[in-house]
């Protein structure tokens, strides 16, 4: 490893060694003073932050091509340790009051952002591996953080168990491209695998490898088939974690994605439009129509977040045609920078809402918060307009965003169903909406300052940034220039 | 830009204005709310004179333009692009005319939440004066679509019993379509040439069989929402629960939205679709007509009676817009400014009578006349100016769009206008029968001898409608030279592409 090398992956370096010192420094923090921990970890997280901004105009390589500094990765980098930031706000109270409060909670954050942060800067299938494990390690442990409950250890538990199988998975396509390819370049591949065609067998081989890698990240993310896990797990982990988890977990999983497709299967032979197709669709139409029967908030927007991602991974069908490329990748990311406010805001009323061994979090619950908190109320309201892709919030010009995609790839018809799904997907949503002011109740809702302000900020982002789309927009698209 | 230069930006959003200061208002101070709310909504009416006085009818292209970039995605530009033109003029008179009249309605009417109706119904009136006045169809989109959200409200928090029922399915009915409506937008905003409606309108030229389709998109979006037969069986359970305020905007506003998208998308954009589909959907209108009026007929509940009665009503704008022929379709416009008016005047009326006797079964009234006379006569006027009488304004547009469609050529046959005909008699049936058993004969209930006559406030609610119903009826041509010169822009695309058919 030599000087430059180092440089180039700074705000990752920064965040691993920050958060090991942190480890180490919360030994002398005593019990009731676990804030200045919190306080430690986000002072991390923005000089992180200010560094990948620094990175944003010298995009560069690194590691001998295994590292990537781009546009692409500044966008997601920004965007993982931003939520870093909003995910401590939500945790913090929360933790107090279910008696949660270790400082292991904060590091294993930092080191689950690094994971993901790691994944936006992989140009090998290698670093992809390890961005995905570091990801997801300490998530296991995060989702059992409450571990007098039953339900927090079922969720860590499945968690893990599907979650390592679908790292083999991952594991097991990266070894047979390599077997196809000879490299675990990414760019090495495209170049490779035309000649590695000729001698038999490589194509099986490389079929077989693009779809076990497709098979296990479509497990991180949870498209359908693979989604079954996900509810669960959601359920169980404490509302803090299910939220940060929704938000990193998912747009690491999209960003591994999408520099296997748009760099390594880019070729004609290594297409897997169809299969992506099929799942965008199965996706959007599982997701959508099953989270109308759930009761329970963290399911139903579980299940909303699965759906979410069959609209993502819409956008990213047309993925082998070089005229949609940019728009399809620029899509993509505006969704998941508009998704992140929206979950955000979401999860954080439900870590106010939450009792403990999942109690608090059925619709039942908020019945009334309109006439108990009415700015909380609205606020909400707003996410699930969001989400439901109204006019007037983010959300709108994020599903803009990927049906125009899709349209200009030539999948109208995947269009089309997909408009579709958004109108079931409006039943859900607006079923939180009614509850809240159609409906009498008393709710009990332990107020946060902090998780309010994630609220309040989030729903302010959605309608205001709204009016000047073109700002993220031009951001998400810089962020495509550099990606090759 | 110049904002003083620009009256179409002030009556869009000059409604945000009263929001901001009732924002800030405390939920007690309901009478300064209420006030807040009607300066702001009259103010904006004398806006949108301003609007008129500026406009020029021999004009038929869009007047008084902004036209500002907004943003571009993909390589194609989105802009900021409002302009009034004669199809739009009369709607958005409508629309700022009706706006303060029901605000008005609500004095006693609305006594909880003050606040959160008010600001509903503000925010109701920039999309809606929005969406008659965008000309860049993603800006439509967005004004068309977020008027869901107030609507929604304003249903779901005042509107009577099944108001959640109710307003669910307002809002998923219209979702459905205008999503099928988005699609169209991109597809036609990609491949052909940008989502500005001015340069569509005279470039696209799109192959018949994609017409046929997006005619498809774009139609089930406006006729859910018009709502054409067999798409409206929203309409009667949301016009039930709706507040008075609320039914009024939405018989006399947000229903044009529908008709009015047909004139502005599908005619222009698609002519050769238009003129393939025309007698289906002239035929459905029909059906409309004749089909709501038979159930109008058989209503116990009155406000359900004048929901089907709009349907009815819409049915002769449907068939006057695709006679495709100058006359009807002049009489299609001004058959939507009549509406608005005599069902916007028939909910007031209904919701003044309920503020009294707190129903809307037509079983525990009658008589009434002899214990209200002013409401009684007042009633009258708009009943006979709802079916259709000469000398009032429903007559004009009906007749226009019936001779219109009689020599129709789109339509082909005298028939469809012969069986429309028939709707006026059965209009007459519906609506005389409904005033016969509310107001005539002898008062069958105790309780309705000390209803007290309509006060002060109530006739000033009302004496605007009444005047427009009258000089609609007696002078009509002061309002379709105002429509005129862009319908027959609008035709001649038409019937051009019509020629390039055969």
């Amino acid at each position: 490893m030599i000087l430059s090398d180092a440089l180039a992956i700074l705000p990752l370096i920064l965040l691993i060694v920050w958060a090991m010192i942190v480890l180490l420094i919360d030994l002398w923090i005593p019990k009731g003073r676990k804030g200045i921990t919190a306080l430690l970890t986000v002072i991390g997280l923005a000089v992180a932050l200010v560094l990948t901004v620094m990175q944003a105009n010298s995009p560069t390589s690194a590691f001998s091509g295994m590292i990537k500094v781009d546009g692409f990765s500044v966008f997601l980098n920004i965007l993982y340790l931003a939520s870093g930031i909003a995910g401590v706000a939500i945790s913090f109270d929360y933790l107090n009051r279910m008696d949660l409060q270790h400082g292991e909670y904060y590091v294993l954050m930092l080191f689950s952002i690094a994971g993901a942060m790691l994944i936006s800067y992989a140009a090998d299938l290698i670093i992809i591996f390890l961005g995905i494990e570091l990801l997801s390690i300490p998530l296991y442990v995060l989702a059992g953080i409450a571990r007098s409950q039953g339900s927090s250890e079922e969720s860590s538990l499945k968690y893990f168990l599907l979650g390592t199988f679908a790292s083999a998975f991952i594991l097991f396509g990266i070894a047979w491209l390599y077997g196809a390819g000879g490299t675990t370049n990414l760019a090495g591949l495209v170049t490779a695998i035309p000649d590695g065609l000729n001698s038999a067998g490589a194509l099986p081989m490389l079929l077989a490898g693009a779809g076990f890698l497709v098979a296990g990240i479509g497990f991180k993310v949870a498209v359908v088939p693979f989604h079954a896990w996900m509810p669960d797990v959601y359920q169980g982990a404490p509302a803090p974690v299910t939220g940060f988890m929704s938000v990193v977990a998912k747009a690491a999983g999209f960003a591994a994605l999408m520099r296997v497709l748009f760099i390594a299967l880019t070729t004609e032979t290594g297409d897997v439009t169809p299969v992506l197709a099929a799942i965008a669709l199965l996706t959007m139409i599982v997701g959508n129509v099953v989270a109308i029967a759930q009761s329970n908030l963290k399911r139903m927007l579980a299940y909303s977040s699965i759906a979410n991602a069959g609209y993502l991974l819409m956008a990213l069908v047309p993925y082998s045609n070089p005229a949609v490329q940019a728009d399809s990748v620029a899509s993509a990311l505006f969704y998941l920078a508009a998704y992140a406010l929206t979950s955000f805001g979401a999860w954080a009323v439900i870590t106010m809402m939450e009792k403990g061994e999942i109690q608090g979090s059925e619709f039942s619950d908020i019945a009334g918060l309109g006439k108990k908190n009415p700015l909380l109320a609205a606020a909400l309201s707003v996410m699930m307009l969001s989400f439901t892709g109204v006019p007037l919030t983010l959300g709108f010009w994020g599903k803009f965003y990927l049906f125009r995609t899709a349209i200009e790839g030539g999948f109208i018809w995947l269009a089309v169903a997909g408009l579709l799904t958004t109108l079931v997907s409006a039943y859900y949503y607006l079923r939180v909406v009614v509850m809240m002011f159609f409906r009498d109740g008393d709710p009990d809702l332990k107020y946060s300052f902090w998780a309010s302000t994630v609220v309040f900020f989030g729903a302010l982002g959605l309608v205001v940034l709204a009016f000047f789309p073109d700002m993220m927009f031009g951001l998400a698209t810089k962020a495509v220039l550099l990606l090759k | 830009m110049n904002l003083g230069s620009t009256p179409l930006i002030w009556v869009t959003f000059f409604p945000l204005a009263g929001v901001l200061i009732i924002l800030f208002l405390k939920p007690e101070w309901k009478k300064a709310i209420r006030w807040t709310a009607l300066i702001t909504s009259l103010a904006v009416f004398g806006l949108s004179v301003w609007v008129l006085a500026l406009f020029n009818a021999a004009n038929p292209d869009a007047q008084l333009g902004v036209n500002q970039a907004w943003f571009t995605l993909g390589g194609n530009q989105i802009s900021f692009h409002l302009g009034v033109d004669g199809l739009s003029i009369l709607l958005l008179l409508l629309t700022t005319l009706l706006s303060p009249i029901a605000i008005l309605s609500t004095w006693k009417a609305i006594e909880e939440k003050v606040k959160g109706f008010m600001i509903f119904f503000l925010l109701l009136e920039v999309g809606l004066v929005g969406v008659f006045l965008a000309l860049d169809m993603v800006l439509f989109y967005i004004f068309w679509e977020f008027t869901l959200v107030p609507m929604y409200f304003l249903i779901g928090l005042w509107g009577a019993e099944r108001r959640i029922y109710a307003t669910l399915k307002f809002f998923l009915y219209t979702m459905a379509g205008s999503l099928l409506m988005l699609a169209g937008i991109l597809f036609v905003g990609l491949k052909y040439g940008g989502f500005d409606l001015t340069t569509l309108t005279s470039t696209a030229n799109i192959p018949l069989t994609v017409q046929m389709w997006l005619f498809v998109a774009f139609g089930l979006a406006f006729a859910i929402k018009v709502p054409v037969w067999p798409l409206h069986s929203w309409l009667p359970d949301a016009h039930t629960e709706a507040p008075t305020a609320g039914s009024v905007i939405l018989a006399g506003v947000l229903l044009k939205m529908g008709t009015y998208g047909f004139l502005r998308f599908n005619l222009p954009l698609f002519p050769q679709a238009t003129i393939q589909a025309a007698p289906y959907v002239a035929a459905l209108g029909i059906v409309g007509i004749l089909y709501a009026a038979m159930v109008a007929y058989r209503q116990q509940d009155v406000k359900r009676l004048v929901a089907y009665s709009s349907i009815a009503h819409l049915g002769f704008v449907m068939l006057g817009l695709f006679a495709l022929d100058q006359l009807s379709v002049e009489g299609a416009i001004l058959q939507m400014v009549n509406h608005g008016l005599s069902t916007g005047a028939l909910f007031l009326i209904i919701g003044f009578i309920y503020e009294r006797r707190h129903t809307h079964q037509m079983d525990a009234f009658g008589g009434l006349w002899k214990v209200m006379p002013v409401m009684g006569s007042l009633a009258l006027v708009v009943t006979l100016s709802s079916a259709g009488l000469p000398g009032l304004n429903g007559f004009v547009g009906e007749f226009n769009i019936l001779v219109g469609a009689f020599g129709s050529k789109a339509l082909g046959s005298p028939w469809f206008a012969g069986v429309a005909t028939l709707g006026v008699i059965l209009a007459a049936v519906y609506l005389l029968h409904m005033f016969q058993r509310v107001f005539l004969g002898p008062v069958t209930h105790e309780e309705n001898l000390k209803l007290k006559d309509m006060s002060l406030r109530e006739i000033i609610v009302l004496v605007p409608i009444l005047i427009l119903i009258f000089w609609i009826g007696i002078a009509p041509q002061t309002f379709l030279n105002l429509i005129a010169p862009a319908v027959e822009k609008l035709l001649s695309v038409v019937s051009a592409a019509g020629l390039a058919l055969v």
